[in-house]
């Protein structure tokens, strides 16, 4: 089976769909849908960013992992406090990967994870006292902290802590800036939501810190890298483009990014988003407030990295447009050189790819600049904006599912086949044990970084150590092996 | 009556925008829109109305405004 057909990729959704009770079945039918370029809006044909069905596997997170995961963890001089039960904080401590410079538990914190412990009487009694005192011993713990982000766990929502009026009370009294951040899990259906509350605490607490203060010198060419999260330093290897480029980075977001680098941001003349998703919402603003206009750019694989280079280099003046011209060809020998070495062995190879809310389309570039074709993609907490960008970049009649769950992902693995699956953690070793080269691509499988042209190599070195690795030939236990089976083995 | 963003994008076209709902919709016809004022009856690609008071001078984009539903 090489291509499917219109009709056969729809047959093999009805086909799947048919384990389903009645109920079940008219649900997720409008979460699985046929890839057909010829549709403006994904909404004719896909739903996303509803409710999962109960009783089904999904892979989604909640609004707290939304907000101190993904866009608040990051950002390096901030304590991000988990204001609740020890777990939420504990489980989800450091495993996303973003990278950053500076001493852990002097002047950085990514990776610690500092949480409020709530016992029992703290939710009887109510936790704001404990919030207070925390704040103080934090603070004299870590006096060069710049400021602290308090993030509420699913208890602080349910109890009706006022974690507002302890942050404002405490950040006046130790001068720094204390936000509190209301991304409790049960709020909406995925951490998407939680990304929403998190860009909308950075609006209220973070963005007009320093209206009005001129003191900054800027330069024309500013710029912002907003929604990287440095997984693996592919902020780093994005951020040498844009320098090598004449552009100025003033922020990242959040990614190796600190607290200043964010109140500055409303400086910049342009602000470059990478993942739409958890972060439009703030350049919606900054473009509201500051007339700082935003663009969607794309740093996978040679093809998009070039298309973005000069998307973004059309912003400004000649100068700048020459030199995005110049950093795509200084690197197109070395990018010639990965593609003439990979693709011979990665050629005609088929994924499939379940991951966030970007990846899903943004790499679908890279992989087809090695000759590869992705024939099903997914996203966890898309909406519909997202399938709108999704469906030109995918080809016709290929599957699109929406928040798919353990079962179907499977049964569509079992029938399409393909050499070689991204997707998270907790689909690796189904698929592996399955005989399925898998990739884990939320955080690079421990790799990276796979931005930029540095990273496109580690991504092509990856996929063909993955996928052409000796050990999927070593599925079959050897006393199970027909005698042709062995003789193919030998051949090959 | 929600407060929605119109934005252009880069054909030009301006976008409505409801972030509660996370609506996203392209703007079909607007009832006034000429040099001193704007609003009005607004369609938009998704054949959906709504209403605004038209405003004088006209807005610059973007910006935030309230707006009624068309059968309110």
């Amino acid at each position: 089976m090489t291509t499917m057909t219109h009709d056969e990729t729809q047959a093999l959704i009805q086909e799947v769909l048919e384990a389903y009770p009645e109920k079940a079945k008219k649900d997720r039918a409008k979460h699985l849908a046929v890839n057909d370029q010829s549709l403006e809006q994904s909404k004719k044909c896909i739903i996303s960013n509803r409710k999962s069905l109960p009783g089904v596997m999904t892979v989604r997170g909640c609004a707290y992992a939304g907000s101190k995961g993904v866009v608040w963890g990051p950002i390096k001089d901030m304590i991000h406090l988990s204001h609740g039960p020890v777990g939420c904080g504990q489980y989800s401590r450091a495993g996303r990967r973003n990278y950053y410079v500076g001493h852990t538990g002097v002047n950085t914190f990514g990776t610690m994870n500092f949480t409020s412990d709530f016992q029992e009487k703290d939710i009887v009694f109510g936790g704001d006292k404990k919030l207070a005192k925390l704040i103080d011993e934090m603070n004299q713990l870590f006096p060069l902290a710049k400021g602290i982000s308090v993030q509420s766990e699913c208890p602080i929502g349910l109890i009706g802590d006022d974690i507002e009026a302890v942050s404002k009370k405490k950040g006046k009294e130790l001068d720094k800036p204390i936000v509190p951040v209301r991304c409790e899990g049960f709020r909406g259906v995925s951490q998407s939501l939680g990304h929403h509350i998190a860009n909308d605490a950075i609006r209220d607490w973070v963005i007009g810190n320093r209206d009005g203060d001129e003191t900054f010198a800027t330069t024309p060419y500013d710029v912002a890298v907003i929604g990287d999260y440095n997984i693996g330093g592919d902020a780093w290897a994005s951020r040498i483009l844009l320098e090598e480029m004449g552009l100025r980075v003033v922020a990242q977001w959040s990614g190796d990014g600190t607290l200043a680098e964010m109140e500055l941001t409303p400086k910049v003349r342009l602000n470059l988003i990478h993942c739409y998703r958890s972060m439009n919402y703030i350049s919606r603003h900054m473009e509201e407030k500051y007339g700082i206009p935003w663009m969607e750019y794309n740093f996978f694989g040679p093809t998009k990295i070039a298309e973005s280079l000069r998307k973004i280099a059309a912003f400004f003046d000649e100068t700048i447009q020459a030199n995005a011209e110049k950093v795509i060809a200084k690197y197109e020998a070395e990018y010639q050189a990965i593609i003439a070495k990979y693709r011979p062995r990665l050629e005609g190879k088929r994924v499939m790819l379940y991951v966030g809310g970007l990846r899903p389309r943004h790499v679908i570039g890279a992989y087809e600049d090695l000759g590869m074709e992705v024939v099903g993609t997914g996203y966890e907490f898309a909406h519909n904006d997202d399938y709108d960008r999704t469906i030109k970049e995918m080809g016709n009649a290929t599957l699109l599912y929406d928040d798919v769950t353990g079962y179907e992902f499977e049964e569509f693995v079992k029938k399409i086949k393909p050499d070689l699956i991204g997707s998270g953690i907790k689909e690796k070793y189904i698929f592996q044990k399955m005989g399925v080269p898998f990739r884990q691509m939320h955080s690079w499988d421990y790799s990276g970084p796979y931005h930029g042209y540095d990273g496109f190599a580690i991504f092509a070195r990856d996929m063909d150590m993955t996928i052409n690795n000796p050990c999927w030939k070593s599925m079959q236990a050897p006393w199970l092996k027909t005698a042709d089976a062995e003789s193919q083995t030998l051949a090959a | 009556m929600p407060n929605v963003m119109i934005r252009k994008n880069d054909a030009g076209d301006l976008l409505f925008y409801v972030a509660k709902k996370d609506m996203e919709e392209t703007i079909a016809t607007v009832e006034f829109d000429t040099a001193d004022t704007w609003g009005g009856a607004v369609t938009l690609t998704d054949d959906s109305s709504w209403y605004i008071d038209p405003i004088s001078p006209p807005p610059t984009f973007p910006t935030t405004l309230r707006f009624k539903r068309g059968n309110e």
